[in-house]
């Protein structure tokens, strides 16, 4: 038993609903008791989302936990089949059911006899596997799944397409600003003259997995998600793929030359030289921003970064090799892959922290008062009790982290971004600094009477106790109701009575 | 005139279940604030930490007295020793915050693996010498609210029984602090007011100002309010003797008046509940009766009410409102819309228990006879993608609904509102009518500032269900 305030990824059920409601007309049925459906609250909510999430639960109950589920799971998956028409159907178990060793196997294979869609069960170890370990694992499954499927009816297109192409791995729902990073992939790859073949699974349908193979390359921007399923495509169908992510001026360079690496031993003949300088020195301004005075400023200071292995790595990278920014403490919560970090970020900051554990992490942010942190919303949070500025760069998140505006991490937009993002971090904290020195905002103090909070009225000692009940920031207003109320009915004490009356008139 | 209609009377379904809720231990969100000396450990798995961190959202940051037990293959398998872990944890947190009391929330993990919390918390309890509470608030048996009537059944048994004479003194000791320099005349010239009638102990979990707004209300009526369960810290829980009254401020709290009645021997004042100025009235005529009290002042009161409501009233009169059920508020929420000049097609709800809300049913039936609509459909454990296809259908006016389908709803067109807020906000009593109708009309408001935009549908056609 461990006692935990806080998590950094969630249960692995979520990896798996992650990856099937990314792809189109798939359809994931829990096994599950009742309330642990929240994942749809979560893609409606934080995703905005205008479709009904295609998440159903098949509930576990009490009868089940004295019978077994028997027909129920078999009944339900029939059921969606007929209603929702999906491709696929993947049976997701969770903690709680997989405690209870139903074969759910064999509830698989018998409702695939009478569903006209496929139906599969996620593959998953709920005590051992975490959400991204889980989405790694189902992307995997799926892709094998279809790409088997093709091969033993012969469907799998020979050969590759005419010109220079590329599957985008790992964009899913619920992921740290993956939708705008898939835009600015492709936008990436439309300048390389190089054609997007399958973006997975956002968006996917299962029908077209078949076609991956036809792609030159697989590319798989985000380390927790994708690795897996491109590396079972190296394996089958000698793919090669690319696993540097193109976060950062440095990095993005790193990428595109390992694509132009790939696409020339496979006879394509393409340099991207002068795209790199001409994007690097002319059309992003992240390089011009590191020679500016600006970011002269910010040598120097120190800097915590904490989050996935994806984004902690490329922001450590950034800050200390494109700004000069003292990273102190960088740190992951990926702790399954570790090493893989350690080996990313070893180099760049001083210290390196593997943790689960949210106390510890906002500890060390204490112990090494840094002048920003980069990390999730617990940081931020963290920050928050104590004065540093924060800028988000990983999940957990929340709803402020899915913007509508167009705000990728990847490619040279995303290096912009970034840009603003830890500029925008850093200058907070000054302001902050320099208005202390200088003795603060002085906006506190009354200037006009308009605003003023005196009264003249005199507050019966009950009525003073329930009105300091009242949530501070409306507070104001429900004593300046209150106060007009009585003024206008020449009451000269405020009494509880009065206030509640005040209350029923006006909704004070 | 044509053949007089017998009145319909309230039709009960039940469907599958599959519906979406909050999971019952979601009561540790209001109960831990409420509960001021309390901490709440929830024994369970990631997936509860995950709904926890998420449902409760910002409230997470603020250093809360709750935490996980969370389970690990060695728990589950019993490698572990389930007590010696419990007691390293409990010390860990009687160290760390020092509670007055902890609360083991039993979850499903738990009841599956039959880790037997009753057993073990008495036993520790004995050794580590802090109270320990044990809720089993799980998914497999409750929905949402429920979780605060499985915490509030397992309370009362701790309920004090007669007090002793010499301990009067210490009991209370920081209401003694406030009373300070207030002399003893003061407070016999105050209990005067009231009426001689045999001890009276509300239950339910209500935010400190709606407590005093409801005994405020009971003691114009010159009706005393022993205690309330639960209380402000549990070291102040309510006395229960044989043959108190007790009622219930909730629609949810049927095995805690269970408990009261058959364990504590308490007598249940079976009222409609205080939600809305009809069920607000309703209820202290109720427990005026009960002890032979002519109530004082409630026309009036409730008249005045209601026409300070006349600007929402205008907005959904003629109005239809469904509810998908899932915190058990709905019948009171429905019958104040329908008071309120609305139309209700159906009443999803998780769980009825029809002993309890006999009351509120009766008042519902009633309510809708008066005002001349037809009585709506009570659906018990609803089955949400039934309900979506009626909704579709029959086109309601307002979706009263779960987070999960408000927002495919609006971007269809039909006009919704959380549920969940109904259980945060301040909806109990005269005072707070009103609030509940903002919450009501606010899509109305919204759409009304909206409308004549002409983008209410939002989404392909051939994305509809």
């Amino acid at each position: 038993m461990k006692l935990a305030y806080w998590m950094y990824a969630g249960p692995a059920h979520i990896g798996t609903l992650r990856i099937a409601s990314s792809f189109k007309n798939v359809h994931a049925i829990m096994h599950a008791p009742l309330g642990d459906d929240y994942f749809n609250v979560m893609r409606s909510m934080l995703e905005r989302e205008r479709n009904y999430t295609p998440v159903t639960t098949s509930v576990v109950d009490r009868n089940v936990l004295a019978r077994g589920s028997q027909e129920k799971v078999v009944d339900n998956i029939i059921r969606k089949d007929k209603e929702e028409k999906p491709d696929l159907i993947v049976l997701t178990p969770t903690c709680t059911s997989s405690i209870l060793q139903e074969d759910l196997n064999n509830f698989v294979e018998r409702a695939q006899i009478d569903s006209k869609g496929d139906v599969m069960l996620a593959d998953v170890n709920h005590y051992r596997a975490n959400e991204l370990q889980a989405a790694d694992r189902t992307l995997h499954q799926i892709v094998e799944y279809y790409l088997k499927k093709a091969q033993k009816k012969g469907e799998i297109p020979e050969g590759k397409t005419e010109k220079p192409s590329v599957n985008i791995f790992g964009m899913t729902t619920l992921g740290f600003h993956n939708n705008h990073d898939c835009t600015e992939l492709k936008r990436l790859m439309a300048d390389l003259g190089i054609e997007v073949n399958e973006v997975i699974p956002e968006g996917a349908s299962v029908h077209n997995l078949k076609n991956l193979p036809r792609a030159w390359f697989n590319l798989v921007p985000y380390r927790e998600v994708g690795v897996m399923a491109a590396k079972y495509l190296q394996e089958q169908f000698a793919m090669p793929y690319i696993d540097i992510t193109p976060m950062g001026i440095v990095e993005t360079a790193r990428c595109i030359r390992m694509i132009q690496k790939v696409l020339n031993e496979q006879g394509a003949n393409v340099n991207y030289e002068d795209y790199i300088d001409n994007q690097t020195r002319f059309v992003s301004q992240a390089a011009w921003f590191s020679r500016s005075i600006d970011c002269q400023n910010l040598t120097g200071k120190k800097a915590v970064v904490f989050g996935d292995n994806t984004h902690a790595a490329a922001l450590t990278k950034i800050l200390a090799r494109e700004m000069g920014i003292k990273v102190v403490l960088a740190g992951t919560y990926c702790k399954y892959d570790a090493e893989w970090f350690r080996e990313q970020v070893g180099e760049y900051c001083d210290e390196i922290l593997i943790s689960e554990d949210n106390g510890e992490i906002g500890d060390a942010i204490a112990r090494l008062e840094p002048s920003a942190i980069f990390g999730t919303q617990m940081e931020r949070h963290v920050g928050k009790r104590l004065n540093i500025p924060c800028g988000v760069i990983a999940a957990p998140i929340h709803i402020q982290n899915f913007p509508v505006g167009y705000r990728p991490f990847v490619g040279y937009e995303g290096a912009n971004q970034v840009v603003d993002l830890v500029y925008n971090s850093f200058t907070l904290g000054m302001e902050d600094h320099l208005l202390e020195i200088f003795g603060g905002h002085d906006t506190k103090e009354v200037i006009h009477k308009g605003i003023s909070a005196e009264s003249d009225l005199n507050w019966a000692k009950d009525a003073k106790a329930e009105l300091n009940k009242v949530p501070g920031f409306v507070r104001g207003k429900v004593k300046r109701n209150t106060e007009k109320f009585a003024r206008e009915r020449g009451l000269s004490e405020i009494t509880l009575e009065v206030m509640y009356a005040a209350k029923e008139a006006v909704g004070a | 005139m044509t053949v007089a209609e017998q009145p319909e009377a309230l039709t009960f379904e039940c469907e599958t279940g599959n519906y979406h809720t909050f999971c019952p231990i979601s009561c540790v969100a209001w109960l831990y604030q409420k509960i001021e000396d309390s901490f709440f450990l929830v024994i369970g798995t990631k997936t509860c930490g995950y709904f926890l961190q998420n449902a409760m959202g910002v409230m997470i940051f603020a250093e809360p007295r709750y935490a996980m037990a969370e389970l690990e293959e060695g728990d589950i398998s019993a490698q572990l020793n389930d007590y010696e872990e419990l007691k390293r944890l409990c010390l860990q947190i009687k160290r760390d915050r020092n509670p007055s009391v902890i609360v083991w929330i039993g979850t499903c993990t738990t009841e599956i693996i039959k880790m037997d919390l009753e057993g073990l918390a008495p036993k520790l309890e004995g050794e580590i010498g802090i109270p320990i509470v044990v809720a089993r608030a799980n998914g497999l048996d409750y929905a949402f609210t429920q979780g605060e009537d499985t915490v509030l059944a397992a309370m009362a048994a701790r309920c004090p029984n007669k007090i002793i004479e010499s301990e009067k003194d210490e009991r209370n000791p920081i209401q003694k602090l406030l009373n300070f320099g207030q002399k003893k005349e003061d407070t016999d010239q105050a209990e005067s007011v009231f009426v001689d009638h045999p001890p009276l102990v509300l239950f339910g979990s209500l935010p400190d100002p709606v407590v005093t707004n409801l005994t405020l209300e009971l003691k114009k009526q010159g009706i005393q309010v022993s205690g309330w369960l639960p209380a402000k810290r549990y070291t102040e829980l309510p006395i229960l003797e044989e043959g108190y009254y007790v009622s219930g401020v909730n629609p949810f709290l049927s095995r805690t008046a269970s408990a009261l009645m058959r364990r504590r021997k308490c007598k249940l004042i079976g009222a409609p509940f205080p939600i809305g100025p009809d069920g607000t009235r309703a209820w202290i005529e109720k427990i005026c009766s009960v002890f032979g009290i002519e109530p004082k002042g409630l026309d009036e009161r409730e008249a005045q009410i209601w026409q300070n409501l006349e600007d929402y009233l205008q907005l959904i009169r003629g109005k239809s409102v469904f509810f998908m059920g899932d915190n058990l508020l709905e019948i009171s929420l429905a019958r104040f819309l329908i008071r309120c000049g609305m139309t209700c097609p159906e009443i999803g709800i998780p769980y009825m228990d029809k002993r309890y809300q006999k009351a509120e049913l009766d008042f519902l039936e009633k309510t809708c006879h008066e005002m001349g609509v037809s009585v709506p459909r009570i659906i018990e454990k609803p089955d949400n993608y039934n309900q979506l296809q009626r909704i579709h259908e029959i086109k309601p006016d307002l979706v009263i609904t779960g987070m999960a389908h408000a927002n495919p709803l609006e971007a269809r067109g039909i006009n919704t509102k959380w549920s969940v807020e109904f259980t945060f906000a301040q909806i109990h009593g005269f005072t707070n009518a009103r609030d509940i109708l903002e919450l009501v009309t606010r899509p109305l408001r919204r759409n009304n500032n909206l409308k004549d935009l002409g983008w209410d549908k939002l989404v392909a056609e051939e994305a509809q269900v």
